[in-house]
């Protein structure tokens, strides 16, 4: 029973944290067509930039406060997407999908070696937050009250984005602009602008789920392109461009992982990317996939 | 726009002249350049021909495949294994067997991947490879886990050239023409393919696929087999790459590396059919100056290809073409 109470605790960080990072990926993907394969760099560095924030002010500010400051991690990469897309994607609308794909991988790979250069190769942390919350005893079993808190996190947002989508003149907007792009522009919509918020919004997750992570698994060189590819497996169990497929595919993930650590270490990985290939074998565009 | 000269199947004049120069210079490279470079040049014709076989997918096919690392490294890891459980020394072994190896997982993994085109065979290649580079990672009793295998220099011609004591010798001069008498091999090869009925039909399948169908081309099987063709054009060059690095780490498996051979073909040009090779030497070189140059040759890399993208979709050969076309015929530009 606590195991399983753990475990089940230890699956939703894992989801929460996923769901974060591919609900901009699938977001990106739903209204540009486009597979952003720096997304993993954009969640790294909001975790660098969290990190490196809130080890400037870590002795002088009270740590409530420094749970705000994990949002400038979010800032960071909400900034960094804003300049990139009209910089280097815009461009490449009306080419081949090939050459978007592969932009996209060149900006990994600078991305990757710019946050080397900015912050060194030895991992940043800002573990004060993580020890500021110590743990808590639920139903007889004591569990890290900071990992509840990014569980709490990701519900949130996974609420407020489905709101911002479904509730709100932009996600109108947003969602006239993903089923049929020219119509939307006829119709009147600012599509370039629809285009910048949209990767500016998934840049926000993806740095969110950065910053909110770091305390625990720090910020280091190569999680970036680790975490893209959980992400891909996540949007290919739920279907690229769902945002529902997004959250479905992050709590698989992070309950087939959490039990693969446990049970089958080895091949968790393989496990994973089987899902993932047998998903798209039988449903190519996913579980939840739009028509 | 078509990679396929006026008369196909006979070189254009200037295609031949290229070549015979491209292939006299390579000859000539282990008597004039210090082994090192000789190495290097050796590393750049290996990526060749995985460049080779890549591009019959994403030039004349038409599909980008995220996941060829996992033919390359099946291809070198048969052979390591080949040298721990079976304690094989022959070069020609580990060329059949890596090819034969390759081309099976190829052959497995494609009828799932050519079902699928666009982005989605893009994934799925990718995730598949990255399959076998969890198992290669994970399953270190096997595979060696992070360390990798080991793979001593092997014997070439059934057992006549016995590695010297001085590996570096070794490898710049005999192993070199080694390596590039199946580089020969494989562009010839490569080259029958693309003209023949079969390559024209791959052609076909990629500027319409409804069109090709119609026209009586099975369209998924041709893919399939095309598909296979190119992982066995790019196990052979991983096979070859093993004794070069005298070790296989599940590096290789990992997705950067089926980023890279992308990089190749698209820094060389993907519309052409000698772009992939021209692209895999001169990539090997950017690396191995920028390595040595600057810790942050990642970057270096990444500026050039989203310049490559922006400036320069057609890569070097295809901007080289253009140039020429230009200069011969000014009245009409």
């Amino acid at each position: 029973m606590d195991t399983l109470l753990i475990q089940t605790l230890n699956s939703l960080f894992y989801a929460s944290i996923l769901f974060l990072i591919a609900c901009g990926l699938s977001l990106v993907y739903g209204v540009m067509r486009i597979v952003n394969m720096a997304h993993g760099n954009l969640y790294a560095f909001g975790a660098y930039v969290a990190a490196w924030v809130i080890g400037l002010v870590v002795d002088s500010l009270h740590w409530t406060l420094l749970f705000v400051l994990l949002l400038s991690g979010a800032v960071a990469a909400a900034a960094a997407g804003a300049v990139l897309e009209p910089l280097l994607l815009r461009p490449l609308y009306k080419r081949a999908e090939e050459y978007q794909l592969l932009m996209t991988f060149g900006l990994l790979l600078i991305l990757e070696d710019v946050m080397r250069l900015l912050w060194g190769p030895h991992p940043l942390t800002a573990s004060a937050l993580s020890d500021a919350l110590a743990s808590v005893s639920i139903l007889g079993v004591t569990y890290p009250v900071y990992n509840l808190f990014v569980i709490v996190v990701g519900g949130v947002a996974a609420v407020c984005l489905w709101a911002f989508v479904y509730r709100t003149r932009f996600g109108v907007m947003l969602r006239a602009t993903s089923q049929d792009m020219r119509m939307a522009s006829a119709l009147g919509i600012n599509v370039k602008r629809v285009y910048v918020q949209a990767f500016t919004l998934g840049c926000l997750m993806a740095g969110l789920g950065g910053a909110v992570v770091m305390p625990i698994s720090g910020a280091v060189l190569g999680m970036g392109v680790d975490a893209l590819i959980l992400a891909f497996v996540v949007v290919v169990i739920g279907g690229l461009g769902s945002l529902e497929g997004a959250l479905a595919g992050a709590l698989i993930v992070g309950f087939v992982r959490t039990l693969g650590i446990t049970y089958f270490a080895e091949v968790e990985l393989a496990v994973l990317y089987l899902i993932a290939a047998v998903v798209l074998f039988v449903r190519p565009a996913g579980l939840f996939a739009r028509a | 726009m078509s990679p396929a000269p006026a008369r196909p199947g006979l070189l254009s004049r200037l295609e031949l002249g290229g070549a015979v120069v491209a292939a006299a210079v390579l000859v000539a490279v282990p008597l004039v350049a210090a082994p090192f470079q000789t190495i290097t040049v050796c590393y750049g014709l290996v990526f060749a021909i995985a460049a080779l076989g890549f591009n019959l997918l994403l030039g004349y096919t038409g599909l980008l495949s995220f996941g060829h690392s996992a033919y390359f490294g099946m291809g070198a890891y048969v052979a390591a294994m080949l040298v721990k459980y079976l304690g094989w020394t022959s070069m020609e072994g580990f060329l059949v067997a890596g090819t034969i190896g390759s081309a099976l997982m190829a052959g497995l993994f494609g009828l799932v991947c050519v079902r699928y085109t666009r982005i989605f065979f893009s994934i799925l290649t990718l995730a598949l490879s990255q399959v076998l580079w969890s198992l290669a990672l994970k399953l270190f009793w096997v595979t060696g886990g992070t360390d990798g295998l080991r793979v001593p220099t092997p014997t070439l011609l059934f057992g006549s050239l016995a590695p010297t004591s001085d590996k570096m010798d070794f490898l710049a001069y005999r192993y070199y023409y080694y390596v590039l008498a199946l580089f020969v091999v494989s562009v010839v090869v490569m080259w029958l393919i693309v003209h023949s009925p079969f390559g024209k039909a791959l052609q076909a399948i990629r500027d319409n696929e409804t069109r090709a169908e119609f026209v009586g081309v099975q369209v998924r099987r041709y893919r399939w087999i095309a598909f296979v063709v190119s992982g066995a054009f790019t196990g052979l060059a991983g096979t070859l790459w093993v004794p070069l690095n005298g070790l296989t780490t599940p590096d290789i498996l990992y997705w950067p590396f089926s980023g890279r051979i992308v990089f190749f073909v698209v820094l060389g040009g993907f519309k052409t059919f000698w772009g992939p090779i021209l692209g895999a030497l001169a990539y090997n070189y950017l690396e191995t100056y920028a390595v040595g140059f600057t810790i942050y040759w990642q970057l270096v890399l990444g500026i050039v290809l989203v310049l490559l993208v922006l400036t320069m979709p057609q890569g070097l050969a295809g901007t080289v073409e253009a140039l020429a076309r230009r200069l011969r015929r000014p009245a009409l530009t």
